[in-house]
């Protein structure tokens, strides 16, 4: 980014100086902006990708077959087995999700106004509760009487789901209050009332589908969150789950968690562009995911 | 819809009606309130109750007092000033970085880039992050091997990617994409007006940021980095899987505290988690606070 630039560019050398200088300073958007701002997204730019670099050497330095690495993941029952059971509880979990919060939702927003801040609090709590210490409270209710969960692996797995919802209710919460924000609830549902339908009928036909794409976005969201947790699994010893396996991977294994990171990353990525794309238009919105 | 009616009505009472409604329709929420309670608060309330009870059972506050003994002042002083130092560090680059891609003149190509990776890399922790890094920053790293190869072992000057340094770094990698997540409507606030204010009145750009736009900015900022702060002091998975436990952070403490009682009193674990929430209830409630100024200048 320094004096070879000009002639990068094509121009002749000392044309740029030819330009009157006024001119040049009145209207920097015809330029390459701010050269302190590219150094800025330079740095930031390295920042994220050097890690993914050094990643991705690491996982071909098995010579002489470079792609060994992630031909033995692909052939590790385990990573499939891992991934799938990660999908599951996330499938499981945005739909618990949606079932308790959408109801919630529209039901603040027509009948208990009044209640909104409540709920709006309760829903911002997982982010006061960090992960640790949710399941830390987690184990210890439900490893003792009258209901002891932590005992098998259904009740382990009620517990994960359990608490996935609960993380997953900030960001779903404020999507699908954003959602109702946007269409009209009231003659919506006055209007469904009016053709005789229940309340159930009302919210399946009526609220859902008018909620779909900030639905959908929530969804990938917990999808994300869920497929590479690693706190909460691992201390309800779920360890099929995607997080721990990856850990343990990373523990035993040279090359293939090299291979397993950059998998999970682009699992990441393929989640994020998938809410960006139903996001359009939805501006300032922040996803937020909170610590882990 | 009322106003045609009012006349007859006026004499009856008018809250009656409000009131009975309401009466029932809160049961609409017992779902959801029933679910929190069931997965958050009975676990939270247990944690609280614990935390004010010794191994025989009696109520003391002793296992408070008793956080200042042992590795618990370390760990907090040590999770503190990590968070703090990646909250603030990650929250100027995250500014500066959101800041050239919204104002700096550069293409507009770059900020789509910069925003879908941000929400990739802020959502990068954990375990899969901690490995990335042990790959390019560990002692046979990409990046180590490297500066090796120019002449700078990092090694050799005493860094250790387990070492607080090392958790910093890799905590900046998720800490100032949020940053950029969460300014960048702040910056695209702005408006074009307040400039053009400013200058029409005289005003240097040294001026107009100073005496405009970095006032409008500055509970954004705070806000952000508070959250920021939380958003470390936190997170759990990323430092146990870079430092195998090895680092004193509070959430890796209450992590082995889960799996056999380090501390050798379960009253003392309880009571350390009570001190990570509180800490987190504190910034969480400082940032909404903040984030509430903030929207007086937003709402467009």
């Amino acid at each position: 980014m320094t004096a070879p630039s000009t002639s990068i560019d094509g121009r002749a050398p000392g044309a740029l100086e030819a330009v009157p200088r006024a001119a040049t300073a009145r209207r920097p958007r015809r330029s390459f902006g701010n050269p302190i701002a590219w150094l800025i997204f330079i740095l930031g730019a390295l920042y994220f990708i050097v890690p993914l670099v050094g990643t991705f050497f690491h996982s071909i330095r098995t010579r002489p077959d470079i792609f060994l690495a992630y031909r033995q993941v692909l052939d590790d029952p385990k990573f499939f087995g891992g991934l799938a059971y990660s999908f599951t509880v996330g499938v499981i979990t945005i739909v618990v999700s949606l079932l308790i919060i959408v109801p919630t939702a529209y039901w603040v927003r027509l009948r208990v106004p009044r209640l909104r801040p409540v709920v709006e609090f309760v829903t911002l709590m997982p982010f006061v509760i960090p992960p640790v210490v949710l399941v830390f409270g987690l184990i210890r209710v439900y490893s003792s009487r009258p209901l002891v969960l932590t005992a098998t692996d259904l009740g382990s797995d009620m517990i994960l789901v359990g608490a996935y919802v609960i993380l997953s209710f900030p960001y779903m919460y404020r999507a699908v209050d954003t959602g109702l924000a946007a269409i009209d609830v009231r003659s919506l549902t006055e209007a469904a009332q009016s053709l005789g339908s229940g309340w159930a009928r009302i919210l399946w036909r009526v609220i859902f589908p008018n909620l779909r794409t900030s639905l959908l976005s929530g969804a990938f969201l917990t999808l994300a969150i869920v497929i590479g947790e690693y706190t909460i699994a691992n201390f309800l010893a779920r360890t099929d789950a995607f997080g721990p396996y990856l850990s343990l991977l990373g523990r035993n294994q040279p090359y293939t968690p090299a291979a397993v990171s950059l998998i999970s990353f682009g699992l990441t990525w393929l989640a994020m562009i998938a809410i960006a794309f139903l996001g359009r238009g939805a501006r300032g919105r922040v996803q937020v995911a909170g610590a882990r | 819809m009322a106003s045609a009616a009012q006349p007859l009505e006026q004499g009856a009472p008018a809250a009656r009606p409000a009131r009975r409604r309401f009466g029932w329709a809160w049961l609409g929420l017992l779902p959801f309130f029933v679910f929190s309670i069931a997965f958050m608060f009975l676990p939270a309330t247990w944690l609280v109750l614990g935390s004010f009870r010794n191994s025989d059972d009696q109520v003391t506050l002793q296992n408070y007092a008793d956080l200042s003994t042992g590795i618990i002042p370390g760990a907090f002083l040590t999770t503190i000033e990590v968070s703090l130092v990646t909250a603030v560090g990650g929250g100027l680059f995250g500014l500066l970085l959101a800041y050239s891609v919204i104002l700096g003149g550069l293409p507009r190509i770059l900020r789509t880039a910069l925003m879908t990776f941000s929400g990739v890399a802020s959502n990068f922790a954990g375990v899969p992050l901690a490995l990335a890094f042990t790959f390019t920053l560990g002692q046979l790293g990409f990046l180590t091997v490297i500066l090796r190869d120019l002449g700078f072992d990092p090694y050799q000057s005493g860094f250790r990617l387990t070492s607080k340094l090392g958790v910093e770094l890799v905590y900046m990698y998720f800490q100032f994409p949020l940053m950029v997540l969460i300014i960048a409507p702040a910056l695209d606030g702005l408006r074009r007006e307040w400039r053009e204010a400013a200058e029409n009145m005289g005003a240097s750009p040294r001026q107009y940021w100073q005496h405009v736009a970095l006032p409008i900015l500055t509970p954004s900022i705070l806000g952000a980095m508070i959250l920021l702060f939380g958003n470390a002091f936190g997170a759990q998975a990323t430092a146990f899987q870079l430092t195998g436990g090895t680092l004193n952070l509070v959430p890796i403490v209450i992590g082995a505290q889960i799996r056999g009682d380090v501390l050798h009193n379960p009253g003392l674990g309880y009571a350390m988690a009570m001190g990570m929430v509180a800490i987190m209830g504190v910034s969480i409630g400082l940032y909404t606070i903040l984030q509430r100024r903030a929207e007086r200048w937003l709402r467009s």
